[in-house]
């Protein structure tokens, strides 16, 4: 994808415009464009993209923008603003009975997540407002959906209320409350089977469990990669239930989630939580702003602290840090860890997510061909000398430079930077405690492997900068 | 523009007229169409709309044809594509009437999907020997259920068919699959749940070996593709697997949901990286999404569609047919 996040796009756009000085209607029109574009490849309805856009347009035709020196930053901050604003400011609370049962319902579509946030659900409750949970298994359709709950309350030792798959959900549930009233359970969580909006007998069902239940909280749980229907979805489920609020989940993978901005505008309904990993304590409050930098491609803290969790492969990382010990770290090494670096992707894009970064980057080149420079070095070693970079001598980095197209003092760079980077290591190693907390101290700046040397080289645009951006 | 034709006779031609082929042909439009009413009730009506209410090919409906196809999911790229060719076709021919202007569509979507390749929608079966099919896709797909329809379906086409449960991460997966095993009535190989996934493809790959297997259906845990160290593991299964029966996986299949929006295609890069997908199960087209991203993925990344699935009975599943999915989409069109 040629341009990810709205920054580069606008910044794109006003290249074509910002040469004549002040900006007119016009320019911002093109600027409307690519925010249109950025909405839609992160999966915002289009009719929302519509009514958004010509709302940000008319804040955006005030004096501000029009003489600011940075046009393309005053309109991402009245995107960002609006779309926090629109996905509510305020994060919405969980509606509890002040005496006797609190009776959550989960619904949704097949596959949403219902059954695992069931479970999630459950443990935040109990450990935010120290409740006593009971699960209960109303989904007598999917084959061994039960048996699913079952296992997610015994890791959680949390009860589950099950008839097994011959009685009706609306029995079940009837039969739950009053298991619940007796054993002194202060809140229920139902998990329903997953259904398509537009099944009427089994909305029928859905409606008739919350007849029988009168749940505090009806929360719609939909999967953050959903598309353009995801509007279909909600509002159909929500004329039929009145949900109460919105469960969003897998937001741990790369999605946009540009759906969240749909279903808020489209309902009304507020989304309240968002579940982020497959593991029952990941579910979080619901952050209008983190999502909001999201939809629009531009990443946040959190984010970048959970793409670099996923992308260190844990046992690679385990054998490293002996190696480090050890002190046999050599180049066979180096390039693993440089590949887990690049795993991250785009460095440059990476490097933006920490807030002020961004801004200051945008000056400097990162050219992210140094790292092959430096494979292609380290490939043109033999085995032997990758294993102990000892021997290497001049002859040796006389062949590696031929072997590897690069100049000689790049390959005297390299080795000299890897060999202080061994030292570095040893000394860490070998050092008690209390030294290794002064010379932390010491550094107290973010080091670890850079690219070498080489800023502002304003070589090549990189491969997709001078692209024509779509719908141009 | 022979393929709109093709269709849209079958449709006109009286039940005597038709040849067998057709019939069969026929019936199989009518499923999707029945498969799909809903998906096609939104978005595609409004086409049918829209032809109704211009008389004259102009900016403004192509950008409301842009419109359209954006609600189907097809990807802001491929929409893009076929928009520009559908106005470079429109002005090199000269067209100015509605019904070749729709026609062009039609064989437009056609030409993105087909591409000038003959596209195979049948699995690669090895006829003398085992056959791996693996399962791959993020969580909530339906990898579990599909498997229960494909192994429905392999069965009685005469196949002996088998399972392996390589989900044994998520809670229930195992006797999600042995339920579906029981309903197929084919063997289930399972371990007990957390264990390693590639192991319980080797203990399958040797079950099926002995008893003569014609086709194993492998599932696997449903992982988000930004996940390095699940995509790892997948990879070993996919390793594991194509060490124990030469050239297998012959075919590896990603589960995509219908309802996914524009990640569908982060996740077709991400599997096909690191487990050479060969095609693509689309599932949950009866609901009111389109999936149109698939046709974004065949066109971007090349991968078929082989299966769509529609419901949750185990004959839910049909062989992907491109002309009858278009048809399934834009059966407003042809009446």
């Amino acid at each position: 994808m040629a341009f990810d996040n709205l920054s580069d796009r606008l910044q794109q756009a006003l290249k074509k415009v910002t040469r004549r000085g002040a900006l007119n209607e016009h320019d911002i029109e093109t600027m409307m464009r690519e925010v249109r574009l950025s909405l839609l490849e992160a999966d915002v309805n289009f009719k929302v993209v519509k009514e958004f856009t010509n709302e940000v347009k008319q804040k955006a035709l005030g004096e501000k923008v029009l003489k600011s020196l940075t046009p393309g930053q005053q309109v991402v901050k009245i995107v960002h603003e609006e779309l926090k604003q629109i996905m509510g400011d305020v994060a919405e609370n969980l509606t509890f009975k002040i005496q006797g049962t609190t009776v959550f319902m989960l619904a949704g579509l097949n596959g949403a997540g219902k059954t695992t946030h069931a479970g999630k659900l459950a443990l935040y409750c109990r450990k935010k407002y120290n409740k006593k949970p009971l699960l209960v298994a109303a989904d007598v359709y999917r084959p061994a959906a039960i048996d699913q709950l079952v296992t997610i309350g015994k890791q959680l030792n949390i009860p589950t209320f099950e008839m097994g798959t011959t009685v009706t959900p609306i029995e079940i549930v009837e039969k739950a409350l009053s298991y619940a009233k007796e054993n002194h359970f202060d809140l229920v969580i139902i998990d329903t089977a997953g259904r398509f909006h537009i099944n009427e007998e089994l909305m029928l069902e859905l409606k008739n469990i919350k007849e029988v239940a009168k749940p505090d909280e009806i929360l719609l749980t939909v999967d953050a990669m959903t598309g353009q229907d995801a509007v279909n979805v909600a509002k159909s489920f929500h004329d039929q239930l009145a949900v109460s609020g919105v469960v969003l989940t897998k937001l741990d993978g790369d999605t946009r989630g540009g759906a969240a901005l749909s279903i808020r505008k489209v309902t009304g309904v507020p989304i309240k939580f968002m579940g982020l990993g497959e593991k029952l304590d990941q579910l979080e409050v619901f952050h209008p702003e983190r999502m909001a930098s999201r939809i629009l491609g531009m990443g946040d803290v959190l984010s970048l602290i959970e793409k670099a969790q996923d992308a260190i492969d844990e046992e690679e990382a385990e054998l490293m840090a002996k190696k480090f010990q050890n002190a046999t770290f050599d180049y066979n090494d180096f390039v693993k860890q440089i590949r887990q670096i690049k795993r991250l992707g785009n460095l440059k894009g990476f490097l933006k997510l920490i807030p002020g970064l961004g801004s200051q980057l945008k000056n400097i080149d990162i050219d992210e061909d140094q790292f092959n420079y430096i494979l292609a070095i380290i490939n043109s070693m033999t085995e032997k000398e990758r294993k102990n970079p000892d021997i290497i001598n001049l002859s040796r980095k006389q062949r590696i430079a031929k072997g590897s197209g690069r100049d000689i003092s790049e390959v005297n760079r390299m080795t000299k930077q890897f060999e202080e980077m061994r030292k570095m290591m040893k000394k860490m190693m070998n050092m008690n405690p209390k030294d290794m907390e002064r010379m932390m101290n010491g550094m107290n700046k973010p080091g670890g492997m850079k690219p070498t040397g080489h800023t502002s080289h304003s070589k090549g645009k990189g491969k997709n900068r001078g692209r024509r951006a779509p719908w141009q | 523009m022979g393929l709109f034709k093709n269709i849209k006779n079958i449709f006109n031609k009286s039940e005597k007229q038709l040849s067998n082929e057709e019939k069969q042909m026929r019936e199989k439009a009518l499923k999707y169409k029945k498969g799909m009413e809903k998906s096609r009730g939104t978005v595609m009506s409004r086409l049918k709309a829209l032809f109704e209410s211009y008389d004259v090919i102009n900016d403004d409906l192509f950008d409301e044809l842009e419109e359209i196809f954006i609600m189907a999911d097809i990807g802001v790229n491929t929409v893009l594509e076929i928009v520009d060719q559908l106005k470079a076709d429109v002005r090199m021919r000269e067209i100015e009437d509605m019904e070749t202007f729709q026609s062009i569509i039609i064989d437009k979507m056609f030409e993105i999907y087909v591409k000038d390749e003959i596209v195979n929608t049948n699995l690669n079966i090895n006829e003398d020997g085992l056959t791996v099919l693996l399962f791959v896709g993020v969580n909530g797909v339906g990898k579990t259920t599909s498997i229960g329809k494909v192994a429905y379906k392999l069965k009685s086409e005469g196949k002996k068919v088998m399972m392996a449960a390589g989900d044994t991460f998520r809670a229930g997966a195992i006797d999600q699959l042995k339920i579906w095993a029981e309903r197929v009535g084919c063997a289930c190989i399972t371990k007990p749940a957390g264990s390693d996934p590639a192991s319980v493809m080797y203990e399958a790959i040797q079950q099926a070996k002995q008893h003569n297997i014609d086709v194993l259906l492998c599932d696997t845990a449903g992982r988000l593709q930004t996940k390095v160290n699940l995509m790892k593991e997948l990879e070993k299964v996919y390793r594991v697997i194509s060490r124990e029966v030469p050239s297998a996986p012959q075919d590896t299949l990603l589960v995509i949901d219908a309802t996914t929006g524009q990640n569908g295609m982060n996740q077709a890069k991400a599997f096909t990286d690191a487990t050479q997908v060969t095609g693509i199960v689309l599932t949950k087209i009866d609901g009111t999404a389109k999936g149109g991203i698939v046709l974004a993925i065949r066109n971007e990344l090349g991968l078929p569609i082989k299966f769509v699935t529609m419901g949750e009975q185990i004959t839910d599943l049909e062989y992907f047919d491109i002309e009858q999915y278009i048809y399934g989409l834009f059966s407003d069109m042809f009446e």
